[in-house]
């Protein structure tokens, strides 16, 4: 059969159970709409929250990232999982017993003040749309790839698909719809690698032949095939791969500015609002997370694989003999090649092939010869340019597998990109429905109306999310979500846990801590994002790390305003005494 | 949630121990051994893999699952000793 037959019936069928599943659970009340009615199980919404947390950018990029970096993709590997243990111990149960349906409820509460919500409103919706950004890119990739179409075609074909189930369901839809798509996401991502892994290391699990034996060359030449990708990365003069990268202070803060962002994300705090009472989220949590240890656990298995096989396939090879999956991503302009020296074969080495992303010259390619690039070139030996979205990708192609196989990485890719879509666009949309138009402009509103404002919410931010998402403001998937955490860890983490574990923190104190600290990260993300190209970095601290730092200039502005303003009112310390007692939790309500 | 019962003090005492020792494990299998002592550890090898290496990406991961495993099991105990404990999940 042809591959965009298998692709049809893959996302053919994933597409029906989804919209199957929205139609069947679509929510008929604010309470369902927000936390799908709170009777969840913990391991179903261990899946639920696997899927939405695990976004297109890990499921695409990440591997391409660890393909690439090595040992520097570490922080994604670490950030996004440690986190859970930051959330899990600080965070949920208290939130849980505190039973509001949203993050903004309680910051309203715990800091009595409206002004309090609204800031938190604002961070969320900030939060939420640079990271749903990522995911609306992720699903114009795909399905450009898949059905042969522009990228901006692809990203409007999702962005329907997410709001006709996520604005119709609310989280009740949502949450088996997810449960659904961690499915597909982690047969899609675990089936090729095994293959793969038992045709490079003839070990079934692919964590075993991560440590283990590379076999391609025979039994009698079999080297651990770490060592032989470390000897290749230096021979072609790239860093060896298991090494450190050198800053280790930098690494440090963004593997922590991953972790806390981790736990103040709003998607994911409000998962945990779905399960019945405290001892079911403490039991969700290690669902959620040994669901997620799944993928993550293969992720550098499937790195260091597609890195060994794309050296072979390509490195020392004419183009003329190129493999056909090549000339399929060249065509859809995620690889390039540049014959620098004229030799006609390509040669990958480290260094850039050209500055930015290719741009092409459709005029001058003649036929069975690449297509030419109209970048500046650069004086690095390297020939081949390649996205590294592609590695999950095109991995299945390389490894020669089979069509279906590659058919359901695509499947998996749009399930990954929709699950978080859909969870990003909930919080948007009842930030603005609930905590924005019920609790501070119009309390008077009744049920329908408010879900009818998160409906039209959603559909706004989707707008907004494809605009961004034609129009990225940062190339790498990975990077624009990585924002989104600096973000989280700035705002939303330290003020939670000074909510639950200090009664001294009023609201003054919060307000002011919260404002000094993603001003700071977003200054600082801005300037070195848009402002200038200088990487003069302060100590060497990325972008992406600074977060980590932001998260302690809140907490020391807050702890230094609310030592000289007056503490918070008693029903307040009453009500953290009672959020620190597990029993009673009783159903999440919307009021 | 309309329960005026304070909350006992060694309750909460040994919630933030357990807290705590959850969390010095948390850094010292991430932080710790994937990156600050990750040099001193490549020096094993787990496999063909170097033992740094490994642990920032993959022994780390492991150890937060048992974590959280480990942490819903003593929190369960604990909450059931105060009789703060609920039935079903």
């Amino acid at each position: 059969m042809d591959q965009t037959v298998w692709n049809f019936i893959f996302i053919g069928i994933t597409f029906g159970v989804y919209i199957g599943i929205a139609i069947w659970s679509r929510a008929g009340s604010t309470k369902e709409y927000y936390t799908a009615g709170g009777g969840v199980s913990p391991f179903a919404n261990g899946m639920a929250t696997a899927a939405d947390w695990m976004s297109a950018a890990t499921f695409i990029s990440m591997a391409g990232g660890i393909a690439a970096a090595g040992y520097g993709a570490s922080k994604f590997l670490m950030g996004w999982t440690g986190g859970f243990v930051l959330l899990t111990t600080l965070m949920v149960p208290y939130l849980r017993k505190f039973g509001k349906a949203t993050v903004p409820d309680f910051v309203g509460d715990r800091f009595y003040s409206n002004g309090a919500r609204l800031v938190a409103v604002i961070c969320a919706i900030f939060i939420c749309m640079t990271y749903i950004m990522g995911q609306m890119r992720g699903v114009g990739i795909v399905f450009s790839r898949l059905f042969d179409i522009e990228i901006w075609m692809g990203v409007i074909i999702g962005g329907s698909i997410v709001f006709f189930y996520a604005g119709l369901g609310g989280m009740k839809g949502i949450t088996y719809t997810q449960v659904a798509q961690y499915c597909v996401m982690v047969f899609s991502y675990t089936i090729p690698v095994i293959f793969i892994s038992i045709i490079i290391t003839g070990d079934v699990i692919p964590q075993l032949g991560l440590i283990g034996n590379y076999i391609k060359d025979g039994a009698e030449n079999a080297q651990p095939l770490l060592q032989k990708v470390n000897q290749i990365s230096i021979d072609l003069g790239f860093q060896e791969y298991t090494a450190g990268t050198g800053n280790t202070l930098d690494l440090f803060c963004i593997t922590a500015a991953l972790m806390v962002g981790t736990a103040g994300l709003p998607h994911v705090i409000v998962r945990f609002f779905t399960v019945k009472n405290v001892r079911a989220v403490r039991k969700s949590a290690y669902w959620t997370l040994t669901f997620i240890a799944i993928i993550y656990l293969t992720a550098p298995a499937l790195g260091m694989f597609a890195r060994t096989n794309f050296i072979e396939e390509i490195n020392g090879k004419k183009y003329q003999e190129a493999p056909e999956w090549f000339k399929n991503w060249e065509a859809q302009g995620m690889i390039a090649w540049v014959d620098k020296n004229n030799d006609g074969v390509m040669q990958y080495r480290a260094g850039n092939v050209f500055s930015g992303k290719p741009s092409f010259d459709e005029n001058k390619q003649k036929e069975g010869s690449p297509r030419l690039v109209t970048n500046e070139i650069d004086p690095s030996q390297n020939e081949v340019y390649y996205d590294k979205d592609i590695i999950v990708l095109a991995n299945p192609e390389m490894a020669g597998l089979p069509k279906w196989v590659i058919a359901l990485v695509m499947a998996g890719c749009v399930a990954a990109a929709l699950s978080t879509a859909a969870g990003l666009l909930l919080v948007l949309s009842t930030s603005i429905s609930h905590d924005l138009m019920k609790k501070i402009l119009k309390p008077d509103i009744t049920d329908k109306q408010e879900i009818r404002y998160a409906r039209m919410a959603s559909f706004g931010a989707l707008v907004i999310a494809a605009y961004f998402g034609i129009n990225p403001p940062s190339s790498f998937v990975a990077k624009t979500v990585a924002f989104a955490f600096g973000l989280a860890a700035s705002s939303f983490f330290p003020t939670l846990i000074m909510g639950i574990f200090s009664k001294k923190i009023n609201k003054q104190g919060a307000i002011a801590g919260m404002i000094s600290g993603i001003g700071f990260t977003l200054g600082y993300i801005i300037y070195f994002q848009f402002l200038t190209t200088s990487k003069d970095y302060w100590f060497g601290i990325s972008p992406e790390g600074i977060g980590f730092v932001g998260m302690f200039i809140n907490f020391i502005v807050a702890f230094v305003v609310s030592s000289i303003t007056p503490p918070p009112p008693k029903e307040v310390q009453q009500m953290i005494d009672e959020i620190r007692i597990p029993k009673g939790a009783g159903e999440a309500s919307e009021h | 949630m309309k329960q005026n019962q304070k909350p006992s003090k060694s309750y909460w005492h040994a919630n933030l121990s357990i807290t705590i020792k959850v969390l010095i494990i948390w850094f010292s299998v991430s932080f710790g051994c994937g990156i600050l002592f990750k040099e001193e550890l490549d020096q094993f090898f787990i496999g063909g893999a170097p033992l740094g290496f490994w642990m920032a990406q993959q022994g780390s991961i492991i150890c937060f699952v048992l974590l959280l495993i480990a942490y819903s099991f003593l929190m369960n105990n604990l909450d059931k000793k105060y009789g703060y404990d609920e039935e079903g999940e």
